[in-house]
């Protein structure tokens, strides 16, 4: 990959399907080897966005450079050094998995070996099984060794483990890690915030067709500026509000906002060393990428979203 | 070249995976032989007299289950496993990697073109060995001529209805619809001669009829000529050219939804 050219390169992208605009005006750029997450709700635009980078939609406007090609243009060139990993897609029921992915290497010029992809994804047992006898876990592994089989530069994972139960997704994120070890740039789309914050280098938040933060998760995390304080205090007695002001008691639990989280803890310590009260369940947490999320979402999309999912 | 490598390599596996369903593997060759052994119990093998002499009855069954063979396996076998593998997302798949897409699409074709063939050479040395039908020899080009075109015709007919199939579920009922009726006024199943000139007319548009009487003659042992029904093929080229031109325009690769 030439070093210095962005991988994807996004100006103003814009995609109106009768009279609604879906995607309305992005901005992008993600560097050659970097995991990228598009972090949204349902109909945000998320898949819209994707489906135009990798040449299965037309845009209504704006310039798009994904390694150096126009996806619009459909080249062989370019299909060869990318890899989709859509949300839904079939394949032959009837052939195995090993002839699967043989039968799709074959389309590209330098694709990896069959059991490299079978180990990258954790399907070497089932590499004799046909294909319909595998679980959806298993299906969608298969869905992401095909988009690997042709050894691309750049993979496009569409919510890679939606639909996964947790022990699934911790399998699927340790395979997304070492598709990035293995030089990929990777772009992802998700829902799930702690996927995101798992993953992605970079995460863009999109909502109505828009990109309302970006940054690192970290940079996104420390927007939101207040840590957040709980406890219990033993014998039903209450911290007085004027060593935390703004704290709240919900079912014997008190919550703090605490923007300087280490002289707030300090007072409370006191207070509580003072008086002899126990501390009971007593948690510190940082911002999390869910606060920022649900903030520039907007809490009703995301749970929303949510709801839609179940 | 490299076309035809990349189809025959689509076609290998077409077909591994199309002998991994022994059920429907199994109904697509027994079918039609049905349909012989059913024509045989209810018509009656009997010896018939025809212009030039006499023949058994299954002379003319088997040139109009060779009908059926080949528009089953063209048209309703390539308008439904398109159509399903469109609704699955197959097709959108294909079209996110290098192969270009009319060559999927010419491996789906050409394996069902290759499975007409063999259904009708079973369907033939069928009727050969069992029912003492006589395999013309100066007829055999137009006979296969014939074959071809209609394979072509049927396949290129089978894409282009699935521009108006919504999704997998419906592709049966549409399917169905669009050639059972005109197989029972194409001289298939029963004779024509007695049928309503609206009727015969009917089936002089579309192309089975032209099918199936194409490959009566070009099957008829007291044929003398070559057997080419010149004018019947050009209306089933006709129907092939305007089905690629249908399936160009209407064609579509992702799911409906």
């Amino acid at each position: 990959m030439t070093t210095g050219a962005p991988a994807i390169s996004v100006r103003g992208l814009r995609k109106v399907y009768g009279g609604l605009e879906a995607v309305a005006g992005i901005d992008l750029e993600v560097q050659p080897g970097e995991v990228f997450a598009l972090l949204g709700p349902n109909g945000a635009g998320k898949t819209t966005t994707v489906e135009i980078l990798e040449g299965h939609r037309k845009r209504t406007g704006g310039d798009v450079s994904v390694l150096g090609h126009d996806p619009e243009k459909n080249e062989a060139q370019f299909k060869q050094r990318i890899g989709i990993v859509l949300q839904e897609t079939g394949v032959e029921p009837y052939l195995t998995v090993a002839e699967t992915i043989e039968l799709f290497r074959g389309y590209y010029p330098r694709p990896l070996a069959v059991g490299q992809v079978l180990a990258v994804v954790g399907l070497t047992d089932q590499r004799h099984s046909r294909v319909r006898k595998l679980s959806g876990g298993q299906k969608r592994r298969l869905d992401v060794a095909i988009g690997l089989a042709g050894n691309p530069d750049l993979l496009f994972l569409d919510e890679p483990t939606t639909g996964f139960d947790p022990a699934a997704r911790r399998n699927a994120w340790n395979m997304i890690r070492s598709l990035k070890e293995l030089g990929k740039t990777i772009l992802l789309t998700t829902h799930y915030l702690d996927e995101a914050e798992q993953l992605a280098d970079r995460v863009a938040i999109i909502a109505k067709g828009k990109i309302v933060a970006e940054g690192t998760p970290s940079e996104l995390t420390s927007r939101e500026t207040a840590s957040t304080i709980r406890f219990r205090v033993a014998g039903g007695i209450e911290l007085p509000p004027e060593i935390a002001p703004g704290s709240r008691v919900v079912a014997g639990v008190t919550t703090v906002a605490a923007t300087r989280p280490t002289q707030t803890l300090y007072e409370i310590l006191h207070w509580a060393n003072e008086g002899g009260h126990e501390l009971e369940e007593l948690t510190l947490t940082r911002p999390s990428l869910e606060d920022v999320y649900l903030k520039l979402v907007g809490a009703d999309t995301a749970i929303a979203a949510e709801v839609d999912r179940e | 070249m490299r076309t035809l490598a990349m189809i025959v390599r689509q076609v290998h596996y077409e077909n591994r995976a199309f002998w991994r369903n022994p059920a429907a593997a199994f109904f697509t060759f027994v079918f039609p032989l049905m349909f012989l052994v059913i024509f045989n119990v209810f018509f009656g093998n009997e010896d018939i007299e025809v212009r030039g002499g006499t023949a058994k009855a299954s002379t003319f069954f088997v040139p109009a289950i060779t009908a059926l063979s080949v528009i089953t396996a063209c048209y309703t076998n390539v308008a439904m496993t398109v159509t399903y593998s469109r609704d699955q997302g197959v097709l959108k798949r294909i079209r996110g990697t290098p192969l270009p897409a009319p060559v999927f699409l010419a491996g789906r074709i050409v394996h069902s073109v290759l499975i007409g063939t063999l259904l009708v050479l079973i369907v033939v040395a069928f009727g050969a060995v069992f029912y003492g039908v006589e395999v013309p020899t100066n007829t055999l080009p137009a006979f296969l001529v014939t074959l071809a075109i209609g394979s072509a015709c049927f396949s290129a007919l089978g894409l282009a209805i699935t521009g108006f199939i919504s999704n997998a579920e419906a592709a049966p009922a549409v399917v169905n619809a669009t050639v059972l009726p005109l197989m029972f006024i194409s001289d298939i199943f029963i004779r024509s001669e007695n049928a309503p000139v609206w009727i015969s007319t009917l089936a002089d548009v579309f192309p089975i009829k032209h099918f199936s009487k194409a490959l009566q003659v070009s099957f008829n042992p007291f044929e003398t000529g070559a057997g080419f029904e010149l004018d019947r093929l050009a209306a089933m080229a006709a129907w092939g050219i305007a089905g690629v031109l249908i399936a160009i325009r209407k064609f579509e690769w992702e799911p409906r939804r």
